[in-house]
């Protein structure tokens, strides 16, 4: 645990750190179960009109005529926009960042002008006073199109024999190359190099619920308030204010209930910006909610990766360069306002991370392609580069005839080497890179499993075992999007106010999809303050009530809000013992405030309630001395500065047995061992574990958004493109070391990414395991049986 | 089209009538026109289990069910079954264990796992997962859910009327 001073006991709890380590449930988590939760979709407004999007069946096609004239005499219409129509009340934008050198795109529409880059692209918006009648209309639109020619391909699309956007000269959105000093020397006096090609599928977040949004413009106010699924209320507010033309204070954006997100809910969506620009236009709500269909075509993608890699080491095993190139294709435009960009650069920056090899050459380009778009999904970037990594890393150890785990422990940066300058230029704070895996190692019992693979081989089962050793970033500084010109704020506050009635009142600018952040703000207030959990109400994700801040992304929920909760928590602590020293006539200094009371520091006698001193101190300030102000609302910030990011690391193992036969693979068990510093709720910490894990093996096994050539998805549905259920994913084991940042008080790193970044390598590594001796690999995410059964000679 | 028919069904315990648009779905009845927005929408064509609600003791998709279907049945959805206690000795299992992040998939999850219970067997957590593989939920991995569930059936109590 940091330096955070605590009450002396805080109430329920035996340790000095109060609440702060313990497993408490989420005390929002009751209304969800008893399904009185508040989505976008479960508003109701009056006078609310519902959008529709019209969307190309093409994948690239200039836009002829369109004709709404039977669609606007259908029922409960109230209007059908085109691109034109939408643009006169909303600017276009460009997704470019300044830190990113010489990255380039388009303007895009809120409703495409002219021409459709993907299939499912917005053209028209019609607007109707149900959504049955909205949808029913869409269908009575007749548009006349002229095909252009496709670029799906990757290769294709760098090649630029067809370029997408002839002003922008060629189809590279962004590049960047990288080499340390020394890098062709050491790779010409390796003993030993290995290379390997791994593709990696586009695939998406499949959030249960759909996005969301429900704008309503109040036009005699100039004001427009935006019920929204996303993730950074402020940055959205920035977003509306600026590109509908209404003065930021006038625009509120508010986050009620969230179906899940993962960086899904993160970004401007052309559609969902066309329904805050309907809803000023026809002076109404409007409310959009992206069924199935629609989210697999427009909701980002991600991960669409062909990587290269050459790792060169000696004949002892020592790493001593990695080599990356990586080709990425990120759809017709860069989204805005965090680029598409930032994926790729996530690769060159994290690959061969958890590693003490110096030398490094990188070069990455990602390109334009009519595809649906490519952003910051969960974990960004981080499941290629660590699946790149330890893939390439277990094939020098099967070369050099060494166990992969000790060759890792041989390769793993020291847990003494910190601070520490990674060859790509990220900075390590502090990692625990062997403690994790000795932890991990005696946790699956890695021998025993070893000698039972050995056994269950000779009887002709294929069992294997995968490790995949990871950093993670969290808590990002302004570096990440601030410096790059972004208006996205990397620093959080958070309001503590004392009630009357002795409850603390939070009010904090990271928000709440279900990981749990304002389960923690309880937690964290509770144990600074000196109340019990239960005295403390927390809201979040709204823009008219809450501090400035980030919102939820990059795993900084914990260690950025929670921090500013902390902050807050101290001085409302000692404003309240002002109060109480004012009140009760005694030196400040002798005073705590332990279990909702105010008490003697030394004896533990009870001197006044929390109750009572909210009494004097709202309404008997007459009887405190004629100087006295109280002040029992308290707002802190927190922005992490120090480094660009606070890294994380940890390690994941999985155990899985391949049917040779058939090509499926069975999952048998799947550990994570990481150390996110401070643990602030462990059951909350492992359960963001193992779903993130659950969604890396989605993306080992079985996700993946197929387009044909010709630019269509071919299983846009959730029947067709495959989730993880119940009965495939095994039981998932989590361990943790806690290495606290300094960086803050409170020492929290971030718990949201590692489950994901991690996974789907260790089971790569796992299937590659078990297929070594039949002298087979994989390569190609997702490893569905027809690869499996290529990769055997038997498809 | 505007094809509509009476119907009348017993919701939430209580006598609803409505004349019902024949090709409105169950789910859009009860969250669009009787306010029941516990129950949710996660795909409409049958996969996800958000829209999970139970006619006549059985579970069925709301999505997949026309509203005019539920005509002299017994429709029970999330709230109702809260506000009869029938369900929270599972809900605070599942609160317990935080088998639930962002709660989109929950109302739904709920109705499959009581479905369960209600068969009063004792079962491997194999088949607890087997008997969920309709339910998608993008959080939470499954597991704390299993627990949860295998926590209520070791647990010998009572388990509402099922
Ligand atoms: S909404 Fe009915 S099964 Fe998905
Ligand atoms: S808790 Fe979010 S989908 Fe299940």
């Amino acid at each position: 645990m940091g330096k955070a001073e605590l009450p002396l006991h805080a109430p329920g709890t035996k340790t000095g750190r109060g609440y702060i380590g313990q497993s408490t449930p989420r005390a929002n988590a009751k209304r969800l179960l008893q399904g009185r939760g508040t989505f976008v979709d479960d508003l109701r407004l009056p006078r609310i009109a519902h959008a529709v999007f019209f969307r190309s069946p093409h994948a690239h096609a200039r836009i002829g005529k369109l004709d709404f004239s039977t669609a606007l005499k259908a029922p409960g219409v109230i209007g059908v926009f085109d691109g034109h129509a939408v643009a006169e009340y909303c600017k276009p934008w460009v997704g470019v960042l300044g830190h990113l050198k010489g990255i380039k795109s388009p303007p895009q529409h809120a409703v495409a002008i002219g021409r459709a880059c993907w299939q499912g692209e917005a053209v028209a918006a019609v607007v109707a006073e149900t959504r049955a009648q909205a949808e029913d209309a869409a269908d009575l639109i007749e548009a006349e199109w002229h095909e252009l020619p496709v670029v799906t391909d990757m290769q294709a699309a760098l090649e630029g024999k067809v370029v997408i956007h002839p002003e922008l000269g060629d189809n590279i959105c962004f590049q960047r190359q990288f080499v340390t000093e020394g890098f062709d020397e050491a790779f010409a006096n390796a003993d030993v190099v290995v290379e390997e090609t791994y593709d990696f599928g586009r695939h998406t977040g499949v959030c249960t619920e759909g996005r969301a949004i429900l704008a309503d413009y109040n036009a005699a106010e100039h004001t427009l308030t935006v019920h929204h699924a996303t993730q950074a209320p402020h940055m959205m507010q920035d977003i509306f204010s600026r590109h509908l033309d209404i003065p930021e204070s006038n625009v509120r954006v508010i986050c009620r209930d969230i179906g899940g997100s993962f960086g899904i809910k993160v970004h401007v969506y052309p559609d969902e910006m066309a329904t805050a620009a309907l809803s000023v236009m026809l002076r109404r709500p409007v409310k959009f909610v992206a069924d199935r269909l629609e989210s697999f075509l427009t909701d980002i993608h991600a991960r669409e990766h062909r990587v290269t890699v050459r790792l060169a080491c000696t004949r002892d095993g020592d790493i001593i360069a990695f080599d990356l190139d990586d080709l990425t294709a990120i759809g017709p435009y860069s989204v805005y306002p965090r680029t598409s960009g930032i994926e790729g650069n996530q690769v060159v920056n994290l690959t061969g991370g958890p590693y003490r090899h110096k030398q490094y050459r990188a070069n990455m380009r990602a390109v334009f392609t009519n595809k649906n778009v490519t952003c910051q999904y969960r974990a960004v970037g981080h499941p290629i580069a660590v699946a790149l990594t330890e893939g390439v890393v277990d094939i020098a150890a099967r070369k050099l005839g060494m166990d992969p785990a000790e060759f890792r422990r041989r390769n793993l940066i020291a847990d003494d080497a910190y601070p520490y300058t990674f060859p790509s230029g990220i900075k390590f704070e502090k990692l625990s890179h062997h403690q994790c895996l000795d932890k991990l190692l005696a946790l699956m019992d890695y021998e025993r499993l070893r000698a039972e693979q050995a056994a269950l081989r000779e009887k002709g089962i294929h069992r294997g075992l995968g490790l995949a050793a990871m950093i993670e970033v969290t808590n990002p500084s302004p570096a990440f999007y601030g410096v790059g010109g972004a208006r996205i704020s990397a620093q959080d506050g958070a309001t503590l106010r004392l009630d009357p009635a002795g409850m603390v009142n939070v009010l904090c600018s990271v928000t709440e999809q279900g990981q749990g952040t304002e389960g923690i703000f309880a937690q964290i207030a509770a144990s600074v303050v000196g109340v019990s959990v239960e005295r403390v109400r927390v809201t979040t994700g709204d823009t008219g009530v809450t501090p400035y801040g980030g919102g939820t992304w990059a795993s900084r929920g914990a260690g950025t809000g929670g921090e500013a909760v902390l902050q807050a928590g101290k001085i409302l602590r000692s404003n309240i013992l002002d109060v109480a020293a004012a009140m009760l006539n005694e030196d400040k200094a002798k005073l705590d405030i332990v279990n909702n009371e105010v008490v003697d520091k030394l004896t533990g006698a009870a001197k006044a309630t929390l109750a009572e001193i909210g009494r004097v101190a709202y309404f008997r300030p007459d009887t405190l001395p004629m100087r006295f102000q109280s002040e029992l609302t308290v707002t802190r910030h927190y922005t992490p500065r120090e480094y660009g990011f606070t890294f994380t690391n940890g390690i994941q193992a999985s155990w899985v047995e391949v049917d040779v036969e058939t090509g499926f693979v069975k999952l048998l068990k799947h550990w994570c061992v990481e150390d996110c510093g401070t643990i602030i709720n462990p059951m909350l910490v492992d359960e963001q574990i193992r779903g993130g894990v659950v969604q890396g093996i989605g993306a080992a096994l079985f996700e993946e958004c197929l387009y044909g050539e010709d630019g269509q998805l071919q299983n846009g549905n959730l029947a067709d493109y495959l989730v993880p259920m119940a009965g495939e994913m095994p039981d998932i084991v989590v361990g943790h070391v806690e290495t606290p940042t300094l960086g803050s008080e409170l020492g929290a790193k971030g718990a949201g990414e590692a489950g994901t970044a991690g996974a789907s390598g260790a089971v790569m590594n796992a299937i590659n395991d078990a297929l070594a001796p039949l002298g087979a690999q994989v390569t190609a995410m997702p490893f569905t049986p027809q690869r499996i059964l290529e990769a055997l000679g038997k498809a | 089209m505007d094809h509509a028919l009476d119907t009348t069904m017993i919701l939430n315990g209580a006598p609803v009538s409505r004349r019902i648009p024949a090709r409105q779905h169950l789910i859009d009845f009860l969250r669009d026109e009787m306010g029941l927005t516990g129950s949710h929408l996660g795909c409409e064509h049958g996969v996800c289990g958000t829209c999970t609600v139970r006619v006549d003791g059985q579970i069925v998709r709301g999505c997949l069910t026309l509203a005019v279907q539920a005509n002299g049945k017994r429709v029970d959805t999330i709230e109702g079954m809260s506000d009869s206690g029938e369900l929270a000795v599972l809900q605070q299992a599942f609160h317990a264990r935080n088998a639930l992040q962002c709660g989109f998939c929950t109302p739904g999850m709920l109705m499959a796992a009581q479905d369960l219970i209600g068969q009063k067997r004792k079962l491997s957590r194999e088949e607890i997962r087997a008997h969920l593989s309709g339910n998608y939920c993008r959080c939470t991995g499954y597991q704390s859910i299993v627990d949860a569930i295998e926590e209520v059936l070791q647990t010998d109590v009572p388990h509402g009327q099922g």
